[in-house]
């Protein structure tokens, strides 16, 4: 199978992503420069982290018209698996890909250290692998992860089990002082109706090897493989 | 012609840059500060030959890109 890293100017964290799909997992993958359209036949689509067109205006704003984002959008809408991390999530909140927003991190203070993480879903293509509450620690680095929605999209979400990773201590426990960021309900990710789209704020990518301090995040890559797997079968 | 754009975070989202803002003020010695929201402000000049007409294309961007209604609100005005 074959991942499709998308490439905005100011991603940095294309190539870990590419990294970890080609190399840690050995699947195909590609990176695909933002003005492109084609999604060169690629049966999951990234969009990294990083600081997509600066970040100028909002996170995000400006890279969810970049051309690439019609096919992204065509992709998803056809069931295709579609995963954006930290700043890829942000580009598919203000893509209305996903629902909510991304404001300021309470306190102010840029976050940049391994968390433990919570699955909360395991019914989607980037969790089938994992097992249900299984706390991943995987980084996160971002100043603007506080997830907003109004309190009727909130409990919409929870109503269709739409919160798919939420900030958790070590036992998995979620609490205020769990929440690193001041996310409404301790959110780090959620998902589309359709269930095929995934945003997330922490970084699995970079967590795939245990050189790298956790290889906790290799089960959300290993998940699409798996979940196309099934669906060929 | 050209129109003003404010961007405001509605007041049900915190604004945890205008908190902070406004500590320093209140450290800095303004203890009548009891609130700071911190926005955006857009300048845009436009191709028009009506304040109408200005107004209506300029609230679209606002509504299509200057601002996210999911967390900010918004002004326009057209200058005479």
């Amino acid at each position: 199978m074959k991942f499709a890293v998308v490439v905005f100017p100011g991603s940095n964290s294309d190539y870990d992503a590419f990294y970890a799909a080609s190399s840690v997992l050995g699947e195909d993958a590609a990176l695909v420069w933002h003005k492109d359209t084609d999604l060169q036949g690629a049966d999951v689509v990234i969009l990294p982290g990083g600081f997509a067109h600066g970040d100028y205006l909002r996170t995000g704003a400006i890279a969810r018209f970049s051309p690439i984002m019609a096919s992204v959008q065509a992709f998803a809408d056809r069931g295709g698996p579609v995963l954006g991390i930290c700043n890829g999530f942000q580009v598919l909140l203000e893509a209305g890909m996903l629902p909510g927003a991304m404001v300021r991190n309470d306190r102010i203070k840029f976050v940049s250290r391994l968390v433990p993480v919570r699955v909360e879903q395991t019914d989607t293509p980037f969790t089938v692998a994992c097992t249900s509450q299984q706390v991943l620690y995987m980084p996160v680095a971002h100043g603007e992860g506080n997830y907003y929605a109004d309190p009727e999209t909130l409990a919409a979400l929870e109503a269709n089990r739409q919160v798919v990773f939420r900030y958790a201590d070590a036992a998995g426990e979620v609490s205020p002082a769990s929440n690193i960021n001041g996310s409404l309900n301790n959110i780090a990710g959620i998902c589309n109706r359709q269930r095929n789209v995934v945003g997330l704020m922490p970084h699995p990518e970079r967590a795939t090897e245990a050189q790298l301090g956790s290889a906790d995040g290799r089960v959300i890559l290993a998940s699409a493989v798996k979940a196309l797997a099934s669906l060929s079968r | 012609m050209r129109a003003r754009v404010y961007v405001t975070l509605k007041p049900s989202v915190f604004d945890p840059q205008g908190r902070v803002v406004a500590d320093a003020l209140v450290t800095m010695g303004y203890q009548d500060v009891q609130d700071v929201r911190q926005g955006k402000f857009f300048e845009v000049e436009i191709a028009a030959t009506d304040a109408a007409t200005a107004k209506t294309r300029v609230t679209e961007m606002a509504d299509k890109l200057l601002a996210n209604p999911v967390i900010e609100s918004y002004r326009v005005e057209v200058l005479p």
